[in-house]
């Protein structure tokens, strides 16, 4: 289903609608509060995406830089060229260990590679121990958003699901005590679990060493128990020395809910004596994605969910309708990278607002990649009839002053002698919730050429 | 100085009061302005739908009709984001640099060129403005509220010196309305519920008229609140600064 079917569906409710805009927006807000407490914002800004755009344009000797140093420090170093190596490799791992459950902190990585029904057909469970993705994993959703797993969620629904799942009580969803029965739950799986799995935010080239941020110390809980870590990373998550992580640290939280500092900046640089720790470096696409120059900087992104809560369609559409593993503005550059004919309804999912690319830390130009993938999609994916021959026509009678001055004459004559049931009917969808302009006698270049005679 | 006056395809269709406005204010300032006849569109509606490729004809004729003026005004800010932006699909002749170096958008060629804020308009009403993303975020005329740089509006700066003008802030200060050209067609559904939210704002600031510098934007808007009934009324920039009410 294309995004525009998703987004009539999900508009159905117009009071959800409602919450959800209002859920992000208020995200938004936070963000804007706290970056306006950092002077010099957008110089970070500016810092943020030039280091970028050196790792990217230096990523062999990045990579290799960085495989050497964890090696140094004890590190297993693994290399996954798609999605089913990834997951292969994670399995292998877990086979020589002997592992039976696994817990898991957030990764949008292991959620694009699908991971968790991987292992799970292999007999291995796994559970997600932040909390917003561990009720959208009860409920056997995706996330709708890579910060706000579960935001799409009101509270009185988690409650039901907990009822179910965890055998709470009725508590008409009392976050209070649904988060602290979570936490009992999430408890005793960290205990009993072999291997802990976590996602990277930035992986230092330097020091080989990498950074998990999260709100809830669940990856340092998972890893810190269990005998074997494995951290998962795309090649696009390296930073050059330790030090950028005053930028980027600074940058992400602020962007994402408006904090400060993450709750957690856990540093992991090798493994406790006696255990092990593995990092997975994934491509899945990532270099093809290098290679088109005009969409090269969407590999900038730090998962910060910013541009989804800035979004107005995002906002009023959720995150399920983009029916891809990163939803929202990002994801709609990101995703026709990995298939076009699936994903093509999404660059059009947006008005070219441009609030995307203004709310980025990593200054990634979001709403002109949208634009050219536009133009890349009416060229490869058939369109339908009606949208294609319209604009190709509108196309000639635009270069052609005398056909134009014809037919917007004629169809200035339509508008106005039609019936109004028949201009605002069903088959016109711009009537259906809008009144079209009132006609005037004369168009504007008739009333200037009376004017000048 | 010889400018030409670029009146968008729909505006000069089904908004030609809007050109009027223009037209007529440009005038009232002292510039010598001529609107070439024969103009058709800049060729954005092609162009954010994907097919930039079909619209090299109209580019062409933009940048014929144009190229002869030292400015080239238009009460679109899109349509003037659009030649600056997008026209890099065309061979960059002298011609083509130009056109896309000298087109404004009409408040931002008042403003920056004309150096004037103060047009000598009366409007005594209260007015709530809507800014338009192409004009804020793609043409910068304004800060917007996503970066932290110093406040700034040119809207504003013009709109503040027009005698009786009582403009009111709004909640959500510039966020899309939902227009989006194509868009409003192919997602009716989020566009006319962004649209309703927007003018839900304007009404709960106590707006009696919104305006703003693109036409584009109001004509949504101005089909919702004549749909539903509303008490406010919409109305371009051009006309509130050529106002003498
Ligand atoms: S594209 Fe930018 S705003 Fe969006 S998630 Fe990535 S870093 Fe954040």
């Amino acid at each position: 289903m294309s995004h525009a079917k998703e987004a009539e569906l999900f508009n159905k409710d117009e009071a959800k609608v409602n919450w959800h805009d209002q859920a992000l927006w208020f995200v938004r807000n936070k963000r804007d509060k706290a970056a306006h407490t950092v002077k010099g914002w957008e110089d970070l800004r500016n810092l943020a995406s030039a280091i970028k755009a050196n790792v990217l344009s230096n990523l062999d000797d990045y990579l290799v830089q960085f495989e050497e140093n964890a090696q140094k420090n004890g590190i297993q170093v693994h290399w996954a060229g798609d999605a089913e190596a990834h997951n292969k490799i994670v399995h292998d791992i877990l086979l020589q260990n002997n592992v039976k459950k696994v817990v898991k902190s957030k990764s949008m990585l292991t959620e694009e590679c699908h991971l968790n029904p991987y292992l799970e057909a292999h007999g291995i469970e796994v559970i997600d121990t932040d909390l917003g993705e561990r009720i959208v994993q009860l409920a056997k959703e995706p996330p709708s958003h890579i910060v706000l797993p579960a935001i799409h969620k009101t509270k009185e629904e988690v409650d039901a699901l907990f009822q179910k799942h965890l055998g709470t009580v009725p508590s008409h969803g009392d976050p209070r005590y649904l988060t602290n029965e979570a936490r009992k739950h999430l408890r005793d799986k960290f205990l009993k679990a072999d291997a802990a799995i976590t996602g990277v935010n930035f992986a230092v080239a330097e020091t080989g060493g990498i950074v998990v941020c999260t709100n809830e110390g669940n990856a340092d809980m998972g890893v810190h128990l269990a005998k074997v870590h494995i951290a998962c990373m795309g090649i696009e998550k390296i930073i050059p020395e330790e030090k950028h992580l005053g930028v980027f640290l600074r940058l992400l939280a602020r962007s994402a809910t408006g904090q400060p500092i993450t709750t957690y900046s856990s540093h992991f640089n090798k493994p406790v004596q006696g255990k092990e720790m593995h990092i997975v470096i994934v491509d899945n696409g990532r270099s093809e994605q290098l290679s088109r120059e005009a969409f090269r900087s969407s590999l900038h992104c730090i998962r910060c969910g910013a541009c989804m809560n800035t979004c107005p369609i995002y906002r009023r559409s959720g995150g399920h309708s983009y029916k891809a593993t990163i939803p929202g503005p990002i994801g709609s550059i990101l995703s026709p990278g990995m298939d076009l004919k699936k994903h093509s309804s999404l660059p059009f999912a947006s008005t070219l607002c441009g609030s995307c690319s203004d709310v980025c830390p990593v200054k990634i130009n979001i709403h002109e990649q949208l634009y050219q993938w536009r133009q890349i999609i009416t060229k490869n994916v058939k369109q339908p009839v009606v949208k294609r021959s319209i604009l190709k026509m509108a196309g000639i009678v635009l270069a052609n002053s005398k056909l134009y001055g014809f037919l917007g004459r004629s169809s200035r004559f339509m508008l106005k002698h039609l019936p109004k049931s028949i201009v605002n009917s069903k088959i016109n969808t711009w009537g259906k919730a809008r009144d079209l302009p009132k006609v005037e006698n004369d168009n504007f270049e008739d009333w200037y050429k009376k004017r000048k005679s | 100085m010889k400018v030409g006056l670029f009146i968008p395809c729909y505006v000069n269709q089904l908004y030609p009061k809007v050109g009027i406005a223009t037209l007529e204010l440009l005038e009232k300032l002292g510039v010598d302005v001529d609107y070439p006849t024969g103009q058709t569109c800049c060729g954005q509606p092609l162009g954010n739908s994907g097919y930039e490729s079909d619209s090299k004809g109209s580019c062409q004729l933009f940048v014929e009709n144009f190229k002869n003026y030292d400015y080239i005004v238009c009460p679109s800010g899109s349509c003037v984001y659009h030649v600056k932006k997008h026209f890099d699909i065309l061979e960059q002749t002298e011609d083509v640099v130009n056109v896309r170096n000298n087109i404004y958008e009409l408040s931002q060629f008042i403003f920056q060129v004309l150096g004037k804020t103060n047009v000598g308009a009366s409007f005594p009403y209260k007015v709530g403005i809507h800014k338009s993303c192409h004009g804020l975020r793609g043409l910068r005329l304004g800060s917007c509220s996503e970066r932290m740089d110093a406040h700034y509006s040119i809207e504003e700066s013009l709109l503040k010196e027009v005698k009786g003008i009582q403009l009111k802030t709004l909640n959500r200060v510039d966020e899309c309305c939902g227009f989006g050209g194509t868009f409003s067609i192919f997602e009716e559904a989020i566009s006319v519920k962004m649209g309703k939210d927007r003018i839900q704002d304007h009404l709960s600031s106590d707006v009696e008229v919104i305006t703003g510098t693109d036409q584009s934007c109001l004509m949504h808007l101005d089909g919702l609140i004549n749909r539903n009934n509303q008490p406010l009324k919409v109305m371009h920039i051009a006309e509130i600064l050529n106002s003498t009410l």
